[in-house]
């Protein structure tokens, strides 16, 4: 590529505008603004536009972002992987039928099918033990990406189960394909829980295509808000180690167990682990 | 929940348009006077109705007649209001086309008791200011707004008497290139440090995010920018932690750098409001107060503010007067589906919601208003279709109401949406006169997670139509103090890299 064909407005076929910037002036002599932060800074221009490799990559970013969202969950291998580790499991479906039935309605998404609800209460019902109910159980859910969970789930709970003492007796893993973070209220609540934790996959960004999240909810049941919740998010290799992510689940489950809430009022000011909203 | 009921009947076809064209004196003909008497009073909801070819369609509240000529979104498909059919979407358009503009002023779309942005909209109405367009239906009105006697001038001397219902109802009746011709000759302009709006002109938000927050980072995304002719809007920063102390630390570190290089922007760090009284009440050099704000009570209770706590925030950052050449000091958001995702809707259809943000926000006198257009997600606005007709109903409705409207050109992955379809809406945007996009790096912001305009989008609009930063930033540019710019000059401390800032 011609060097001198980028990086120059003046370059441009419309002219040099009054505004237009200048070689840019950082690279010479200065550590790469690249060295600094993940963001996509100083890409390669020609004229006003970026140059063919720049675009492409963006495009790339792109594509394996939508595919993320749209990729099935390889439900087989993770309860390959939840017997090969011999914990418990159950498959269930939320009652969305198809992903753009999930996508146009979150509802569906949060609420369990009629056989899965149904399946679940009998499998409640007959493993229930005579002195109570579960401290724990563990949700794997799809929600926005299941790449995050195809590559991480499993991961991430060889790194938390051993955290866990005996004193958490914890239910079977229920793996459910087409959810939202609120399918674990339903799950929770029918198996009589005492907390629940999903492990999800979050919205793919441009960069971040296999993101995991968790969210931990005290005393789950219907009609509980993102408000009653504590989230870890980012986890994959470029963010949240597994090891960094199952300590803070650790210490999240700790402290709703001690105070028996989770949620805004449990988050310690000097984590931040959380989804910041953008403005709406 | 408001029921659809089709029935049939005698209908007749239906003659075309039945609005006479404007009549050059109409605008003088005085206004009735019993019109919007009392407002407080709710009358009983009038029927509303069409007949196509034999079909009568009845539309039982004006807030169903709206919802159901609204263009098709998935958002109002959810909330179960939008039109069953395509027919049924004209008709209600029909019977909105005959609805006479008065209509909006004797009926709340929201209750006036409940409801404190309806309460906004009818007690601050500008009767003086509207009656030009007293006597007109929405239809007649959509022909006034394209005829040569809406010009720049009269059209800014009607917006106070505008209601955001009445701009929301008239958009409905609008073609893309109605809602572009329409807002291309409205004009408004603000000033802070610099003067953003002004006729041939596009400004850009700095928006230099970074997953935790960290100055260094931030810096280089600030330099990128920059160093391309953005941040003339505004350099305004999403934390990823919502507290006093970040926002004070962000905030020290771009009136650093605006001190240190003379950059004539303003700065804004996007925490909660009560946030960001928080850092101004332990010294923070605060110069736009941000605010997400929605169009219903319900809306801005979900998002922890009300008008009474943006009026004080407004107060309390005027007093600073930071402000050079300006005091609009006020920065909101807004998107469609924000009521619905926070239920808080009423059985409005997302678009006259969005509209109804927008009295809100000239209540204060904004420097800066953007909706943010596709970030809410394909719940709402499913694909890149409904992303650009509802960017540019938002664009359009704000500046009819008077407000100096940007817009945050975006996506989400899991919208059908892509690259080519924020072009068209970046390029449709600048054509219609935008006040302002965001700039970012490569488009991707790595904190929140979606696609939005690029540092490089901005010069594209910029030399495809001629248009130049704000003219105080332009002079700026010129210097060759922009060349100067590296993380470490911009960051106060000797170790940029340990991010802490005295």
């Amino acid at each position: 590529m011609n060097e001198k064909f980028h990086d120059s407005l003046a370059g441009s076929s419309i002219g040099t505008p009054a505004y237009a910037p200048s070689a840019t002036p950082t690279r010479l002599s200065q550590p790469s603004l690249n060295s600094y932060t993940p963001a996509r800074v100083q890409l390669q221009r020609t004229g006003h536009s970026l140059t063919t490799s720049e675009i492409l990559g963006l495009q790339l970013a792109t594509a394996q972002a939508r595919d993320a969202v749209h990729a099935t969950l390889d439900v087989p291998a993770l309860i390959r992987g939840l017997d090969q580790r011999k914990l418990a499991n159950l498959i269930l479906t939320s009652a969305a039928a198809t992903r753009a039935d999930y996508l146009r309605n979150p509802a569906f998404g949060r609420t369990l099918s009629g056989n899965s609800e149904t399946a679940l209460k009998n499998i409640s019902a007959k493993d229930r033990e005579p002195a109570g109910v579960y401290d724990l159980v563990f949700v794997i859910a799809d929600g926005l990406s299941a790449l995050a969970v195809d590559r991480h789930a499993r991961q991430l709970l060889d790194a938390v189960l051993p955290l866990l003492d005996a004193s958490w007796k914890i239910a079977p893993i229920c793996v459910v394909e087409q959810a939202r973070v609120a399918i674990a209220d339903p799950i929770g609540e029918i198996l009589a829980a005492k907390a629940s934790v999903i492990l999800i996959g979050e919205r793919p960004g441009l960069s971040s295509p296999d993101s995991l999240g968790i969210y931990i909810t005290w005393d789950p049941r219907a009609g509980r808000s993102d408000a009653d919740r504590n989230c870890i998010s980012n986890i994959r290799p470029e963010g949240l180690s597994y090891q960094e992510a199952a300590a803070l689940l650790h210490f999240y489950l700790t402290e709703s167990r001690r105070l028996q809430r989770s949620g805004t009022l449990l988050k310690p000011s000097s984590v931040a682990h959380h989804l910041p909203e953008k403005t709406i | 929940m408001i029921l659809f009921r089709k029935a049939r009947g005698w209908g007749y076809p239906h003659s075309l348009l039945k609005s006479p064209p404007p009549q050059p004196n109409r605008h003088l003909s005085p206004l009735p006077h019993l019109l919007n008497s009392n407002p407080k009073i709710e009358p009983p909801t009038m029927p509303f109705r069409h007949a196509i070819r034999g079909t009568t369609y009845h539309f039982n509240s004006l807030r169903e007649l709206l919802a159901r000529a609204s263009p098709l979104r998935s958002g109002d498909q959810l909330a179960g209001i939008a039109a069953e059919t395509q027919e049924e979407r004209v008709a209600a358009r029909f019977a909105l086309a005959d609805l006479p503009l008065t209509t909006f002023l004797s009926e709340a779309v929201v209750p006036y008791e409940s409801d404190e942005v309806t309460r906004l909209i009818f007690d601050s109405h500008d009767r003086d200011a509207f009656a030009p367009i007293a006597s007109f239906t929405v239809g007649q009105f959509r022909d006034w707004l394209l005829s040569t006697e809406a010009t720049t001038d009269s059209l800014a001397a009607l917006a106070p008497g505008v209601t955001p219902e009445m701009a929301a109802a008239v958009s409905k009746l609008m073609q893309a290139q109605d809602l572009i011709s329409v807002a291309q000759k409205i004009r408004v302009v603000t000033r802070f440090r610099t003067t953003v709006g002004l006729p041939g002109r596009l400004s850009t938000r700095l928006q230099p995010n970074h997953p935790t927050d960290d100055p260094a980072g931030i810096a280089a995304s600030i330099v990128d920018g920059l160093s391309l002719g953005s941040g003339d809007a505004v350099i305004g920063i999403n934390p990823a932690t919502d507290n006093p102390d970040i926002v004070t630390t962000l905030l020290r570190l771009i009136d650093f750098v605006r001190e240190k290089f003379s950059i004539p922007t303003q700065s804004c760090v996007l925490a909660h409001l009560t946030t960001q009284m928080a850092a101004m009440k332990q010294g923070a050099p605060i110069d736009l107060v941000f605010q997400s704000i929605g169009g219903t009570e319900a809306t801005n209770t979900s998002f922890g503010i009300n008008l009474a706590l943006i009026a004080e925030a407004h107060q309390a950052a005027r007093e600073l007067k930071r402000g050079t050449i300006g005091d609009n000091i006020m920065y909101f958001e807004t998107g469609q589906g924000s009521s619905l995702s926070a239920n808080a809707y009423h059985g409005c259809d997302q678009q006259t919601l969005e509209a109804r943000a927008y009295a809100v926000a000239r209540h204060f006198r904004p420097m800066l208003v953007n909706t943010v257009v596709g970030f809410i997600g394909p719940e709402y606005l499913y694909d890149g279709k409904q992303i650009i007709r509802a960017g540019l109903e938002d664009h359009f409705c704000g500046k009819l109401l008077g407000l100096p409207m940007g817009c945050d050109v975006c996506y989400t992955n899991h919208a059908a949406a892509d690259q080519d379809d924020m072009d068209t809406l970046l390029t449709l945007l600048a054509v219609a006169g935008v006040n302002y996009i965001m700039g970012i790096p490569g488009g991707d912001d790595i904190m929140l997670n979606y696609q939005t305009s690029s540092f490089h989008d901005a010069l594209y609009l910029r030399g495809v139509l001629n248009l130049r930063p704000a003219p105080e930033f332009e002079q700026w540019m010129q210097q060759s103090t922009h060349r100067q710019l590296t993380v470490q000059a911009l960051l106060p401390n000797t170790n940029p890299r340990e991010g802490n800032l005295s």
